[in-house]
């Protein structure tokens, strides 16, 4: 009871990466609180899938199995969880914000009439003042994020209501594997308990589910560019210094929907966070939502032709330039010194 | 058949234009310097409503947006693009709403509206950027939700089939009306205002934009009653007053900062060819790079 419970989402057997890094996150705040860590898993044929997810430090494994549970759908999976907390009172529980993670949390969060918070880029544990009433609430959930386009960072809490839901987007929390050998308790829940046969009524007719061809969050290096870089013609010279130096090019929010870049590329708060070992910046301001997905790269380079850009003051080097008169100098130098 | 369409719609500021006034000196944001938009996503559901509409003669389509009396603008937009009629929710008790009670306010209103195949609105507003309160409104109302919609492909024996644009591949899926879709922005994009209808509809007013005005429009409003649109408050939608607002928000702003980066000392360089080829040196001598 009142502990603190992890959604992890399956493809083909595997429990995605941003559910692992909720459960990693997960474990240090359960710790904190000084409740269990669980996790409840969704779909069928998961035979075993408890030996992924005990290791990274869930002290119980809520699985619920059955043929008619995979691939995701949003009225049997929302069943499931809003039943199985009426049972167990959970005070936190997180998902990933992801297709799913986001779909399933608000209608979730309806029906137990909880608060959810959408994209926390930090999670933290702390009290909490309602002035008005004069009543100090222990170890709440502070859940903080980027808001108004990423121009204000909001501290949210769910003084009353439980659980305190939040999602957060694959890659701000760190996987890490909490001990080999802990030991956690695999509970199997008897489904037709939890669903009923009208939340079967959404057909899937078909499926292609691929696995993104970029993959940014493995890139050493990543050439990133802005509003700033002016043109989709502009931006081939981000691929071209990509290609030349070995990494990948990612986008900022504002140059995806000026669609200079996809989608798939973009990095910040609603995209992709990102650790690489070096990040060039081009024409990027630095919005704070940008920011929060890239300001742990080792060394950042920003090229501006705006001195005053924010993303300036949390780079190793400024050059004051466009990317039309930088990169291919860029490109030059190392065409010509490297081996 | 013929098609009942609810559009959920919303004016949001446009932070995708956030200019260096956007911010005020204090930290808050100074919601003048930024101009009021019709959600962009709202706008690709709108389409897919509009879409729906020419498929399906006899259908017909009412917006539904929740807001201050400005809002009023949403309705507007939405007719001269060919919606038929529209609702603003407004009241001051709606103020401070977070997801959970905005979808309670919507979701009473909705009821109000009365019979209806189909509600559509975008993912999610670029205010929030949450992706809630579709979900939470279908929750409230007890019909399935389908998110993340790009086209409605068919429509048949009283079910939709839509196609799903997720992070990872597509999907297709297929369900009994009647239920909501959430539209994302590949889908395509909303048609132009249309000039008749601008010239039929821009004297469209709520009774508080009549009462404000200056000019007395009791005789064109007589002649054209289609020019009043339909302005809704609490008690209109019975809502319960604990359930909206603030009051029925679960979640609380804590705190709000303003963004101070944690300033790094850094090396300032031109963009001369001799500024860059020393950095390229030093990267490619300390291996961050080659």
């Amino acid at each position: 009871m009142n502990n603190l419970f992890v959604y992890c989402e399956i493809e083909d057997g595997i429990v995605s990466d941003v559910s692992l890094e909720l459960l990693t996150k997960g474990r240090s705040l359960a710790n904190q609180l000084k409740c269990k860590l669980e996790a409840l898993v969704v779909g069928s044929n998961l035979d075993g899938i408890e030996s992924q997810i005990i290791p990274y430090g869930a002290d119980t494994v809520f699985v619920a199995d059955d043929a008619r549970l995979y691939p995701f759908s949003t009225l049997p999976h929302s069943s499931v969880m809003i039943n199985l907390f009426k049972e167990q009172q959970p005070q936190v529980c997180l998902l990933g914000a992801t297709s799913i993670g986001r779909d399933l949390g608000p209608r979730v969060s309806s029906a137990l009439h909880s608060g959810l918070t959408a994209d926390c880029t930090a999670l933290e544990i702390g009290d909490h003042e309602e002035k008005k009433e004069g009543k100090v609430y222990k170890n709440l959930l502070y859940q903080i994020r980027p808001a108004f386009g990423g121009n204000i960072v909001a501290w949210i809490v769910n003084p009353d209501c439980r659980p305190q839901m939040a999602t957060v987007r694959e890659g701000v929390m760190k996987k890490e594997l909490y001990k080999p050998n802990h030991k956690g308790e695999v509970v199997k829940l008897d489904v037709s308990k939890y669903v009923s046969k009208t939340d079967f009524v959404i057909d899937i007719i078909e499926r292609h589910i691929e696995k993104s061809k970029v993959n940014l969050k493995a890139s050493p290096i990543i050439v990133a560019g802005g509003y700033g870089v002016g043109s989709k013609e502009n931006f081939k010279l981000l691929d071209d210094l990509a290609a030349t130096i070995g990494g990948e090019v990612g986008a900022s929010r504002a140059a995806v929907d000026a669609g200079y870049s996809d989608h798939e590329r973009q990095i910040g708060q609603t995209g992709v966070t990102v650790r690489p070992k070096l990040y060039i910046a081009c024409g990027i301001s630095g919005q704070i939502q940008h920011i929060a997905g890239m300001q742990e790269s080792a060394i950042i380079i920003s090229i501006n032709n705006d001195e005053q850009a924010p993303i300036n003051q949390i780079a190793d080097y400024v050059i004051n330039g466009t990317v039309e008169d930088v990169i291919p100098k860029m490109i030059k130098y190392y065409k010509k010194n490297s081996k | 058949m013929s098609l009942k369409i609810i559009v959920l719609a919303k004016q949001v500021p446009d932070t995708r234009n956030v200019g260096k006034d956007a911010m005020k000196a204090d930290g808050t944001v100074n919601r003048a310097a930024l101009p009021a938009i019709f959600n962009p996503e709202d706008l690709n559901a709108l389409e897919q409503a509009l879409q729906l509409k020419e498929n399906n003669p006899g259908s017909t389509i009412h917006l539904l947006t929740m807001g201050p009396g400005r809002a009023a603008e949403i309705i507007r937009e939405g007719l001269y693009r060919g919606a038929d009629g529209g609702v603003l929710l407004t009241d001051r008790a709606f103020a401070g709403a977070d997801t959970l009670a905005t979808s309670y306010a919507l979701a009473c209103a909705i009821r109000k509206m009365g019979a209806y195949d189909v509600i559509i609105c975008g993912r999610q507003a670029i205010d929030g950027d949450t992706a809630q309160v579709g979900p939470q409104v279908a929750e409230k109302l007890g019909i399935p939700q389908i998110t993340y919609a790009e086209e409605v492909q068919t429509v048949k024996g009283g079910k939709l089939r839509v196609k799903r644009r997720l992070e990872s591949g597509v999907e297709v899926v297929e369900g009994k009306m009647p239920l909501l879709l959430t539209v994302n922005g590949s889908a395509d994009d909303c048609r132009p205002r249309n000039a008749k209808r601008v010239m039929k509809y821009k004297y469209a007013k709520t009774i508080t934009e009549k009462q404000n005005a200056n000019v007395d429009y009791t005789d064109m409003f007589d002649s054209r009653p289609y020019l009043n649109l339909v302005e809704w408050g609490v008690a209109d939608v019975n809502a319960d007053l604990v359930q909206v607002g603030l009051s029925g928000s679960p979640t609380k702003v804590k705190k709000i900062e303003n963004v101070v980066f944690q300033a790094k000392e850094n090396l300032v360089l031109s963009s001369s060819d001799l500024d860059i080829d020393h950095l390229m040196f030093e990267l490619i001598e300390n291996h961050t790079i080659g």
